[in-house]
């Protein structure tokens, strides 16, 4: 086993921004949303709910159809990027972004909500008899506590981006040194006669990759448990 | 001063209650687990809105729902202490100290940190996070993490639930001086009659939400009307009392009230020192004639002023021995003496029934 080619090297990079700028995006919305579910009563709660479960219980192909018709040169969102900004989603990486953060989103608000569900309340009110705003409980209370589930959801969204295919081969295609992410690129060597050999080395360096994240993960979810006293 | 008046209709429960609380003095809403006492002081403190309501603290009205005015819990300056002492897990001790302090709308330090930590005792603490503290130590932070946002008014819900019987004493003497040396005004909920005997000055009964009775602790504790919501087990007057003598050779102390002298064992409490006495109605015995012989210290003679509920197997009556006592026995005792309203008879209280815990420091 060699280091990684310039061209495997390209593969490995291109993958781990994808996964890591999809990731950033979401967890502000993730967040907010896991927020929203767990504290708000709202007309059409159990709606968002669904449409945000949504990718995990449709096949993947199916959401990346979806994308390819709203944000596609023909699609109405697509079309105003492309009319106002002269932006174009799709076959970038940043279409790829796109697609395994819609992907991944439902396992990130999970985790962030369990953590939402499990503080205790009455923490935060205390905090607000000690005169804190309820924004100040919000990011003084609130936010470290749920620290460990961010680190969760964060962690395994980032796993899910990495791993991710079927949406975002249907949305971005297939494009060397674009959209080619680790998946796509073992799939690829797999179709070709005698690329059984790259493909096995790609599979490797996806192993490293996760078992890195992994690792990393556990001594960051260790470090916050600690930190908010348990 | 305080005024408080909610009325609010929870699912199968209402609570109705009207009070005033001095400035600089102790009041005690006390109530059997349930009665909607903490619902009381959560209203008060912001954290529940009741239906109706109002609540003013000096001019300041915190709360009207006739004009549409609700101060949220941050605005109202008051310090909350929970029964559970509800410390940040996340932030060590000086850290949870410290978290009220900065946008607090009262910026007089008349409570200073220093002196915070040196009278709660927890200076050796403010490293530590709180899940390595004692019960006891959580709930001293609490106090002091109230205390430090300089409150007008202080909430207290039990606050010596989750704390051993040893430190018990010592918090309630730092609550006293809160009040002497502070001049806070506390609001103390409690289902203690023990904790509301050393402590209270006003009393105010809560029953299914509903305020029976208030009043000074004296009063209210020496109505027979109010058994049993005044405790079951612990029913009996209470008597105002100053301590007169201690006699060394037999350990015991001489409490002179209007009446008599009650001598109780041990205790080390100042000659001077005024006290009140709770005499539980169970412990007082009744006699139609002067008895001898006994091992009995206490005897008072008095006037039968009262007799309560006589539908049961037991009675509780009132003696007028200078201060209202009362006395629990069976109905077949009370028939077969011939009591009634007028009889003249003579009490008879073991001294060693009033324990420390029956005694508590008045001002």
């Amino acid at each position: 086993m060699t280091a990684p080619s310039p061209i495997e090297l390209e593969i490995i990079l291109l993958s781990l921004k994808v996964a890591f700028w999809s990731t950033l995006i979401a967890l502000p919305i993730g967040i907010s949303t896991a927020w929203l579910l767990v504290r708000k009563k709202f007309y059409g709660h159990a709606l968002l709910n669904g449409i945000i479960y949504l990718p995990l219980v449709l096949p993947p192909v199916v959401i990346g159809f979806f994308l390819l018709s709203i944000l596609g040169r023909q699609g109405p969102v697509g079309q105003l990027l492309d009319n106002i900004f002269g932006i174009t989603v799709i076959f970038t990486w940043q279409g790829a972004a796109i697609a395994s953060g819609i992907m991944s989103f439902p396992l990130m608000v999970r985790a962030i909500r369990i953590s939402i569900e499990n503080v205790d309340r009455k923490l935060e009110d205390a905090a607000r008899t000690l005169g804190a705003s309820p924004f100040r409980v919000f990011y003084s209370i609130t936010l470290p506590l749920i620290s460990p589930g961010i680190l969760a959801g964060t962690l395994l969204a980032f796993a899910r981006s990495i791993g991710e295919f079927g949406a975002t081969i249907t949305f971005v295609s297939n494009i060397p040194g674009e959209t080619r992410t680790l998946p796509l690129a073992i799939y690829s060597l797999v179709q070709t006669p005698g690329g059984d050999t790259g493909a096995l080395r790609l599979v490797v360096f996806s192993i490293i990759i996760a078992l890195t994240a992994l690792l990393i993960s556990e001594y960051l979810a260790k470090q916050a448990q600690r930190g908010i006293g348990n | 001063m305080l005024t408080v008046s909610l009325t609010h209709q929870f699912k199968n429960f209402r609570i109705d209650v009207n009070f005033t609380v001095e400035s600089g003095s102790i009041t005690s809403l006390y109530g059997r687990s349930g009665s909607g006492k903490t619902s009381i002081i959560n209203m008060i403190s912001g954290l529940q809105k009741p239906d109706i309501g109002f609540i003013k603290v000096g001019n300041d009205i915190l709360l009207d729902t006739n004009a549409g005015i609700y101060k949220p819990p941050e605005n109202r300056g008051l310090g909350y202490i929970f029964q559970d002492s509800r410390l940040f897990p996340h932030l060590n001790i000086q850290e949870n100290l410290l978290y009220g302090i900065k946008n607090n709308l009262i910026n007089n330090s008349q409570i200073g940190f220093d002196s915070v930590v040196d009278i709660l005792q927890i200076a050796s603490l403010l490293e530590r996070k709180p899940n390595t503290l004692s019960g006891g130590e959580k709930q001293r932070v609490a106090i002091g993490r109230a205390l430090l946002t300089q409150p007008r008014l202080l909430l207290m819900d039990e606050p010596l639930a989750s704390i051993d019987a040893q430190l018990r004493g010592e918090i309630l003497t730092f609550i006293e001086k809160l009040r002497d040396a502070l001049g806070l005004t506390i609001i103390y909920v409690s289902h203690s009659i023990e904790e509301v005997i050393r402590l209270a000055d006003q009393m105010v009964l809560i029953s299914d939400g509903n305020q029976r009775a208030t009043g000074n602790v004296e009063e209210i504790m020496g109505r027979l009307d109010l058994h049993p919501l005044t405790g079951r087990f612990d029913a009996g007057a209470v008597l105002s009392t100053k301590v007169e003598s201690y006699d060394k050779k037999y350990d015991l102390t001489g409490l002179s009230f209007n009446g008599g002298v009650l001598r109780v064992t041990g205790t080390n409490l100042p000659i001077g020192s005024s006290v009140r006495a709770h005499v539980r109605a169970r412990d007082v015995s009744i006699m139609l004639d002067h008895p001898r012989d006994t091992s009995i210290l206490n005897i008072f003679e008095g006037t039968i002023v009262a007799v309560g509920d006589n539908t049961g197997s037991q009675i509780d009556i009132k003696i007028d021995i200078g201060s209202p006592l009362i006395a629990r026995i069976t109905k077949k005792s009370f028939d077969e003496l011939g009591l009634q309203v007028g009889s003249i008879i003579f009490t008879m209280l073991k001294a060693v029934a009033v324990d420390h815990r029956s005694l508590g420091g008045k001002r």
